[in-house]
């Protein structure tokens, strides 16, 4: 591997990410498979970092997953998505920013249709000054949260507690990282690093003290896939792909998984546990599955939030190892809490993985 | 009245166009931006059909242009089109006088790196076509090793259009089962694969190179296009193809893999080419006068063509066309300047 060759490929993609002044719009399926992801990057952008992040109650789903299912009509999505950066207008803003990376792909695919079809994007304005009586705007910028957290890793490195580093053995923890398809997949400039050697997460990793891996299947779906998972009949293609990576990557020995994507994060965590009970195989050390976290979730760890505030107790696959290895203390009695100390329930022990 | 003659572009056009134009009486000029004569030629080890030594063809030419006055590491700073001839200032800051100006300012090879999904400057054993060149002439390499496995990948920025390139390089087809036949003949217990779109073997004696790469050498000639390659913990690679015969995705381990770069107008070219308000061709090469008679022509009186300015061509096209380029010019000064001595 030559990494002056990546580093003149990520130096060829890189993107206008403003400092500050953000509206910020939320993922339809992060808030109930990684609940506090979003939480975790208002805190940090907001509290610890003193950024102008704004939402308002008022924005809704972009859509995404009836468009790409196609069960909605393109009008119909592009509304819903004018509609949500009239609401950024509204209240005062330029940069867009959301939280989820097929929200992200189809924000850049409507704003790159308005700009070859202008009528098209007329038709939708009038669509939606007539449904919503709302002015259309398009954002200055539009970014993902990941590309807002990548811009400020090292402000974020100066401020944290702990290194993505085994304390034992002093060793940068080995860390896979994996892009979403609709971040750059399909427009290669929109993402930082590009599509194929993608340096977003490669960039907080580096920052805050981990190793990355790269393995022959690092670009491969993580098994998501709208078709793969949605149309219930493909769903052993959907594992398949998935067991594909794991089978990847496994001789590289990796600590930990980061993903940008909500749907990579749920189905390479949630995966191995179907993995570990069909094929009686586990990746980590000792039974134990490896760890999949968001970059919220990472960027929280190494600023010392604790864990279960962090919402790691949703994961199947437990990050123990990983809080062990770096040296973050957590209370496994706690693990089940929620606010206030009220149990928000254990899920039933399985013994095919840890 | 002088009998100046300039050419642009030292590689073989411009060197057999130089000696033909030498030996009809003119006084030719030759600027070369580099620092050696013979282009492209002159970095490869041997040429298809038959595997002649590209030495003993850039030996023949450097031997045609004898009397020929060329100016090596001299770039073109100006071109001024006067009303029967040109003035050219070169970079040394000789000014030139000239009744006629050949372009002969070739190609450049696609820069493989864009073709991301491949890896060429990223994984350690993904090398080009020129590399392997190289490699042959030399016998040098910190990347060959003794490879067990090899594979070839055709049409590496050509017919592409995700690259902004919809042509053919042309020579690239032959290029790869020539370099596969010899590499098979550096190291016979390998296994050869070449990932082809189709085959254009056009020439002569090309379908008789590519029935022996098959017959005698075993090359695996496997039609589809690779979509991506990635390196593996041994730093061998690993290939995903289409193909397109059995409809199925495959995956191949190598332990080298070529990249067939394509054909590209020359940027040095472009330069002059915008000095001289020259029109291009959707495939960025220069537009001639027309495409069937007046291939060495411009549209400027006085202003020709020669080889892969124009396109892509073999070494053969390439020098017939700067014959034929010599020849048109001949018949321009005779026209244009009856009293010329």
């Amino acid at each position: 591997m030559i990494y002056e060759g990546k580093k003149k490929i990520w130096s060829d993609y890189q993107k206008d990410i403003p400092d500050d002044h953000y509206f910020y719009v939320r993922s339809c399926i992060r808030q109930t498979f990684f609940p506090a992801s979003e939480a975790a990057f208002l805190e940090i952008t907001r509290n610890r970092l003193g950024k102008d992040v704004f939402e308002t109650e008022h924005h809704t789903t972009c859509g995404g997953i009836a468009y790409h299912c196609d069960t909605i009509p393109q009008e119909t999505s592009m509304t819903i998505i004018a509609r949500q950066f009239a609401l950024m207008h509204k209240y005062g803003y330029e940069n867009f920013v959301c939280s989820c990376v097929t929200s992200f792909g189809l924000y850049c695919e409507t704003l790159e249709a308005w700009r070859e079809f202008p009528e098209l994007k007329e038709k939708i304005a009038e669509n939606l000054l007539k449904s919503c009586g709302l002015e259309f705007a398009v954002p200055k910028v539009l970014i993902h949260s990941s590309d807002l957290i990548y811009k400020y890793r090292n402000p974020i490195a100066a401020l944290a507690k702990f290194k993505l580093v085994n304390k034992k053995t002093g060793k940068p923890l080995r860390v896979v990282e994996h892009i979403g398809c609709h971040y750059s997949k399909m427009f290669p400039s929109k993402g930082v690093g590009g599509a194929e050697y993608p340096y977003v997460l490669i960039g907080m990793i580096e920052a805050w003290g981990g190793e990355i891996i790269d393995y022959p299947e690092r670009r491969h779906c993580c098994g998501f896939g709208f078709r793969q998972y949605f149309v219930q009949a493909n769903r052993g293609y959907s594992l398949a792909n998935t067991n594909k990576k794991f089978e990847s990557m496994e001789p590289y020995n990796p600590d930990m998984i980061i993903t940008n994507c909500p749907g990579c994060s749920y189905f390479m965590d949630k995966w191995q546990y179907v993995i570990a009970e069909m094929n009686h195989k586990t990746y980590g050390e000792d039974g134990h599955g490896i760890p999949v976290f968001t970059y919220e979730e990472v960027a929280g760890l190494v600023m010392g939030y604790d864990p279960w505030d962090l919402g790691l107790q949703t994961h199947l696959v437990g990050p123990e190892p990983v809080l062990d290895k770096i040296g973050i203390p957590y209370d496994s009695d706690a693990k089940y809490k929620g606010v206030n100390g009220k149990n928000i329930g254990k899920p039933e022990e399985v013994d095919c993985i840890k | 009245m002088n009998n100046n003659i300039l050419i642009v572009g030292g590689g073989p056009a411009g060197m057999e166009a130089a000696g033909m134009l030498q030996r009809l009486g003119y006084n030719t000029m030759l600027v070369e931006r580099s620092s050696k004569l013979g282009g492209h030629l002159a970095a490869w080890d041997r040429l298809f059909p038959k595997g002649l030594q590209a030495k003993e063809t850039l030996d023949r030419l450097t031997a045609g242009i004898n009397g020929v006055k060329y100016f090596l590491d001299t770039d073109i700073n100006s071109i001024n089109i006067l009303d029967d001839s040109f003035n050219v200032i070169l970079s040394n800051g000789i000014t030139i006088l000239a009744k006629a100006v050949l372009i002969a300012t070739g190609f450049d090879l696609f820069k493989a790196e864009k073709k991301e999904e491949y890896g060429y400057g990223i994984y350690d054993r993904v090398i080009t076509n020129a590399d392997l060149e190289a490699y042959y002439k030399t016998g040098k390499s910190d990347t060959i090793q003794n490879p067990k496995s090899i594979g070839f990948v055709h049409c590496v920025g050509s017919r592409d259009e995700k690259v902004g390139n919809l042509s053919c390089s042309k020579v690239c087809c032959a290029t790869a089962v020539k370099q596969a036949c010899e590499i098979k003949q550096r190291f016979p217990e390998a296994q050869v694969y070449s990932f082809y779109m189709d085959l254009r073997m056009f020439g002569r004696y090309y379908e008789d190179l590519y029935l022996e790469a098959q017959k005698k050498y075993g090359i695996r000639f496997i039609r589809g296009r690779v979509s991506e390659v990635s390196e593996k913990e041994d730093k061998s690679l690993l290939v995903k193809a289409e193909d397109t015969l059995s409809s199925k995705p495959i995956k191949v381990s190598v332990d080298l893999l070529v990249l067939m770069a394509g054909i590209r107008p020359a940027e040095a070219g472009k330069r002059v080419g915008r000095m001289l308000h020259l029109s291009n061709e959707e495939d960025g090469f220069f537009s001639t006068k027309d495409t069937i008679r007046d291939l060495q022509m411009s549209k400027i009186p006085g202003l020709f063509f020669a080889g892969t300015c124009t396109g892509p061509k073999t070494i053969p096209e390439t020098l017939n066309d700067a014959k034929s380029a010599a020849m048109e010019i001949d018949e321009y000064i005779k026209q244009n300047f009856p009293d010329r001595k």
